[in-house]
């Protein structure tokens, strides 16, 4: 598994590039090592609407799966004390996969603006339950103030920052694994033609169930490691409806080319709304709606589509 | 030809929409191996007949058996597990994709197992099978092409070839030859029959060209308004004077000079 995995060249060279990454990471200021966990943390959520993507499906409300994850590691630290990361991380999946389980079972049965939109409102559900409820925090949500690593209670967030690269590692390295499979070859197999799919003998249903699964433990692994990063979960920067739109906006603007698309281009719009704010606090929005607007005029491929020659140019020379 | 058992059996099938009849009381047995034509003018029920069988509409009554078993109203994939599978009038494949990954998938979903599902696409155990269909097929230089980019006749082609990856002991065709050049047609059923002859696969085809129908069919089977109105080896059936009334017309037998016969 592992051989097989190293001799993905993507995945190599991801973790090369992690791996570089979480060598220099200490090295970094804090509010770039900030952006740059912000930005992985959102990329696991962006590579799960990339599986949906993929299969011709695009969800408006993965800011619920985000909110669980988040919320399920705030809870958990509130009330049984529980700070291990390891352990925060895989409540935040359980959670959003359980509930992306269940949830699957109605979507699966709809496509287009049908899946997209009842996505949204099942968001929105949560978002009314967590703002009107006083012991999920209501309005001002909870502070998530403390992680262990195996018992170890790091300073800093230098630690933190390793942990979620590799959280990202794994999660790109099964989800290549799985683009490369059958099973995966599904994705762009069903966003073809679903009628050839069914009578080749699978169901569609079953299919985009998996990948909806899957979509939904990454974007739970997303707004775990978010309320690990942050220190702060809250309704409105965890599950409003312009999380989910902020994800998209990301798919969009990294393209659906590669796994390592979604961290390159979740790490790209936090720096990205980061300068906006700092150069136009007033008008922020319009740059960043400005760079959307550029991406779908000039790059409709996404960031990726600039990175693609070169990349496969690579691929071509090593083998 | 029906010496051995019946694989598919029909009975009293029908099918309405909103009371016009697509399909009345159809009555068929197809024997292993048996090649069947299925013949009509457009809007006879020759299609309904096919994606009933195959799953894609519900009879409004009636039964299908294969090998015995009861498959009426069964689902699509369903159908296909069972051992019954069809190709398409407007070729269904992935059009983004290669022909190579198109029957990579085909044989992946053959497997049956969830296992094979996570295998690599490019494992040896598929791409070892899939190099071979598509020698059978004859589409082995269009392998890494994206099929969007190839001609009716390979999509064709590839369209049946995906249909028998799963080994179907009967297997449907509808028009399998249309939307072709007149040169491609006896190609593509030549390379067709040949493949499936190894097989002793029964083969039901719609078809409008009779000059396919009377060269490759063991038996035609012709519609008209959802009715069989004739079942008989090619010879008899198009001398019937029902199929030349209603199916193929007068004109057929005037340009192969059989005018005589079909008077006699």
């Amino acid at each position: 598994m592992l051989a097989t995995a190293w001799n993905d060249k993507t995945i190599r060279w991801a973790v090369i590039g992690v791996g570089f990454l979480a060598a220099i990471g200490w090295l970094l200021p804090t509010w770039v090592l900030n952006n740059v966990m912000f930005g992985l943390a959102r990329g696991l959520a962006v590579l799960g609407l990339l599986v949906l993507w993929r299969t011709g499906l695009v969800s408006f409300g993965h800011a619920l799966y985000f909110g669980l994850g988040a919320y399920a590691v705030a809870l958990l630290e509130k009330y049984t004390g529980l700070t291990d990361v390891f352990v925060k991380f895989g409540a935040a999946i359980l959670v959003a996969g359980a509930c992306g389980f269940l949830l699957g079972f109605v979507l699966r049965n709809y496509r287009a603006i049908f899946f997209a939109m009842l996505s949204l409102a099942f968001s929105m559900v949560l978002y009314g339950v967590l703002v009107k409820m006083e012991v999920l925090g209501s309005t001002d949500g909870f502070s998530v103030t403390q992680y262990t690593i195996f018992g170890w209670d790091p300073e800093g967030k230098y630690p933190l920052f390793c942990f979620i690269i590799l959280a990202c590692v794994v999660a790109l390295t099964i989800v290549q694994l799985y683009l490369k499979s059958a099973l995966g070859f599904l994705t762009t197999a069903i966003r073809d033609n679903e009628r050839r799919v069914e009578y080749l003998g699978y169901s569609v249903a079953r299919a985009i169930h998996i990948k909806y699964l899957i979509s939904a433990c990454l974007a739970g692994a997303a707004g775990g490691a978010m309320a690990m990063a942050l220190g702060q979960v809250d309704p409105d920067s965890m599950v409003n409806w312009t999380v989910s739109g902020e994800l998209v906006f990301i798919t969009i603007m990294a393209g659906a080319g590669s796994v390592v698309a979604p961290f390159i281009g979740a790490i790209v719009f936090e720096f990205l709304r980061t300068y906006a704010f700092e150069w136009a606090p007033q008008a922020w929005q319009l740059i960043v709606g400005g760079t959307l607007l550029a991406i779908i005029f000039f790059l409709p491929g996404g960031i990726w589509s600039v990175l693609e020659k070169p990349w496969a140019k690579r691929e071509t020379d090593d083998g | 030809m029906m010496a051995d058992a019946p694989i598919l059996r029909v009975r009293d099938l029908n099918k309405s929409f909103s009371g016009i009849v697509a399909a009345n009381n159809i009555n068929v047995d197809v024997a292993p191996g048996e090649i069947v034509g299925i013949i009509g003018a457009n809007g006879a029920g020759k299609t309904v007949f096919v994606n009933m069988i195959t799953g894609y509409l519900k009879p409004s009554s009636g039964t299908i058996e294969f090998s015995g078993k009861d498959i009426t109203g069964i689902e699509p994939r369903d159908a296909t597990h069972e051992g019954v599978c069809r190709s398409f009038q407007i070729s269904q494949v992935f059009m983004t994709m290669t022909v190579r990954e198109n029957l990579l998938i085909a044989l992946a979903i053959a497997r049956e197992s969830g296992s094979a599902m996570l295998l690599p696409v490019d494992h040896p155990d598929l791409t070892e099978e899939c190099d071979r269909l598509m020698t059978a097929y004859k589409i082995e230089q269009y392998a890494n092409s994206t099929v969007s980019t190839l001609s009716q006749g390979v999509r064709k082609l590839l369209d049946i070839a995906m249909a028998v990856v799963s080994d179907p002991k009967v297997l449907l065709l509808d028009e399998p030859t249309s939307g072709v050049s007149v040169e491609e047609k006896f190609g593509i059923m030549d390379i067709v029959m040949a493949a499936l002859k190894e097989k002793g696969t029964a083969v039901l085809f719609v078809e409008h060209d009779m000059e396919i129908v009377e060269r490759y069919v063991h038996r035609v089977l012709a519609f008209y308004q959802g009715e069989v109105i004739c079942d008989a080896p090619p010879e008899e059936a198009l001398l019937d004077p029902g199929v030349i009334e209603f199916v193929i017309g007068t004109d057929y037998h005037s340009a192969n000079g059989k005018s005589e016969a079909a008077d006699a």
